[in-house]
């Protein structure tokens, strides 16, 4: 499980290798994890509750570390002296734009990770201008966060990532509490955006609609990985993971008809 | 989401007052508030020119009058206690409309009062005409500690959130056929606020969480400067300087 292949041209956006966590209390959260990503895929992330996907994505920015086994992002290893780097590598959108926008208004909530590096003046102002307009929300960067909808708040949330040039956007259940037209044009947004996708979801539409390639962590390890397709038309695979398609859903019916990358 | 915190203080404008860098318009707040209270309190006179000063700054700022004073009404708890300092304060008594009151304490309400009400009346106009989240730029230009900033500039932003969690609580208490009514009800209330305390705190971690996440590391970097010109350092001083003046005026004369 260790053997570090010679580096090829570019280096996957996300290689964990081996990680194996517990927490303080005893609680085992993960057994030995390998998962690679390349550059530029999307790819979901699956797994029931407690299956240890929020454990595994705090991991990819160092938040907590400490068990068995190395992360890599885009070459880096996630070692405490990289972590700035490694934080502005890897954006990560949490689950409750509430959490993930502290600031008092939409700019300077955007502007908070590059300042944080560094960045001032001109530079700033331009960063912070093309995030918004990744999502579509320029028109509201004067506003507080809380006088906006949810929707707007979790595109917000997304365009504070993006404004530090992550290599890798890992999204917390982006669709969940978004209405139909929130939800499509977030993925619409994630569509259209040039970097690599990793997606932590239980809305499995989404993760077929968006994610090419999907894998399924389960009871700390990564149970399956592969077409997307492929594993929600596997029964038995998901009932053994407790993963339930929505009533009247049939995997194999949507049409992909861009398989993008 | 209620109404946002912007909304409640500040008075859109376009003064100049309005124009100033906040962190002129806090320095020449605090400047005069401390000029008055160091003013002589026999010397009344003094103070009904600082009033006529505060007049003149609300009507640069375009404030209307009814709003300044409506605004000032914030005060009548805290002062409150100044008007029981003639009846139980000791010494001299002197007979008003046939109560016997004390002269000390006639000076000291009318001290409190007058100082208190210009102080009160100086935070209302640096308050309507200075938004919350300039104020903030401006104290972390005067070099308050950062950390203090930090918890302030937190406060604006959660306060509704937190609210507005209160809220639903209260809903799906009454929901459930719960009103309260009475001390035996207390215990509820209690545990809604423990379980709000809960949940502010793990909110708090999770912000954490996300500002660690964009790599913040101790220190709030700083995203709008806020500079002052020479000129507007003057303009503000303009109160401050003028008080002054009277206050020099009040301990000679």
């Amino acid at each position: 499980m260790t053997p570090s292949p010679a580096a090829p041209a570019a280096p996957a956006s996300l290689e964990v290798s081996g990680l194996a966590y517990a927490y303080p209390d005893g609680h085992q959260a993960l057994f030995g994890v390998d998962l690679t990503v390349g550059q530029g895929e999307r790819v979901a992330l699956l797994g029931p509750n407690g299956a240890g996907k929020t454990t595994l994505v705090l991991h990819l920015n160092g938040i907590l570390g400490g068990g068995v086994g190395t992360v890599k992002v885009a070459g880096l290893p996630v070692e405490k002296r990289n972590f700035a780097e490694i934080r502005r590598r890897v954006g990560i959108v949490f689950q409750d734009p509430d959490d993930q926008l502290f600031m008092p208004t939409v700019r300077e909530d955007v502007a908070f990770g590059p300042a944080a590096a560094g960045m001032r003046g001109a530079e700033l102002e331009t960063r912070v201008r093309e995030a918004l307009e990744q999502v579509g929300m320029e028109a509201f960067a004067d506003r507080p966060p809380h006088h906006l909808s949810f929707g707007q708040r979790r595109r917000v949330a997304v365009a504070t990532v993006l404004a530090m040039r992550p290599e890798i956007l890992v999204l917390d259940e982006p669709s969940s509490n978004l209405d139909p037209a929130s939800r499509r044009e977030l993925a619409d947004i994630l569509r259209s955006l040039d970097v690599t996708v990793l997606m932590v979801t239980h809305d499995l539409p989404y993760a077929l609609e968006l994610c090419p390639r999907a894998v399924i962590l389960s009871e700390g390890v990564i149970a399956a990985d592969g077409r997307t397709q492929d594993l929600m038309c596997d029964e038995e695979l998901m009932r053994a993971h407790r993963l339930e398609l929505p009533f009247g859903f049939d995997p194999r019916t949507p049409s992909l008809a861009r398989p993008s990358h | 989401m209620g109404a946002g915190h912007a909304h409640k203080l500040y008075r859109h404008g376009h003064s100049p007052i309005h124009a100033l860098p906040p962190h002129c318009k806090l320095a020449a707040a605090f400047a005069f508030v401390l000029v008055v209270v160091s003013t002589p309190r026999e010397a009344v006179w003094a103070f009904g020119l600082y009033a006529v000063l505060i007049a003149a700054v609300a009507a640069a700022a375009r404030i209307p009058a009814g709003f300044l004073l409506r605004r000032l009404l914030i005060e009548v708890p805290f002062v409150a206690f100044a008007v029981l300092m003639p009846f139980v304060a000791q010494g001299e008594r002197v007979e008003v409309l046939g109560l016997s009151l004390s002269v000390s304490g006639l000076w000291g309400a009318w001290n409190v009062l007058a100082k208190g009400t210009l102080g009160v009346a100086a935070s209302v106009l640096l308050a309507s005409t200075t938004e919350l989240r300039a104020l903030l730029l401006g104290l972390q230009r005067l070099k308050l500690p950062p950390l203090l900033v930090q918890i302030a500039s937190f406060m604006i932003r959660y306060g509704d959130v937190i609210t507005d969690e209160l809220r639903r609580m209260s809903i799906a208490r009454r929901s459930r056929g719960f009103e309260a009514s009475g001390i035996r009800h207390w215990g509820v209330l209690a545990k809604t606020a423990g379980a709000l305390f809960i949940r502010s705190y793990e909110r708090g971690e999770r912000v954490h969480l996300a500002m660690v996440s964009r790599g913040y590391a101790g220190s709030m970097p700083v995203i709008d400067e806020a500079v002052a010109t020479r000129a507007q350092w003057a303009y503000a001083a303009v109160l401050p300087a003028a008080a002054l003046a009277v206050c020099l005026m009040g301990w000679t004369l």
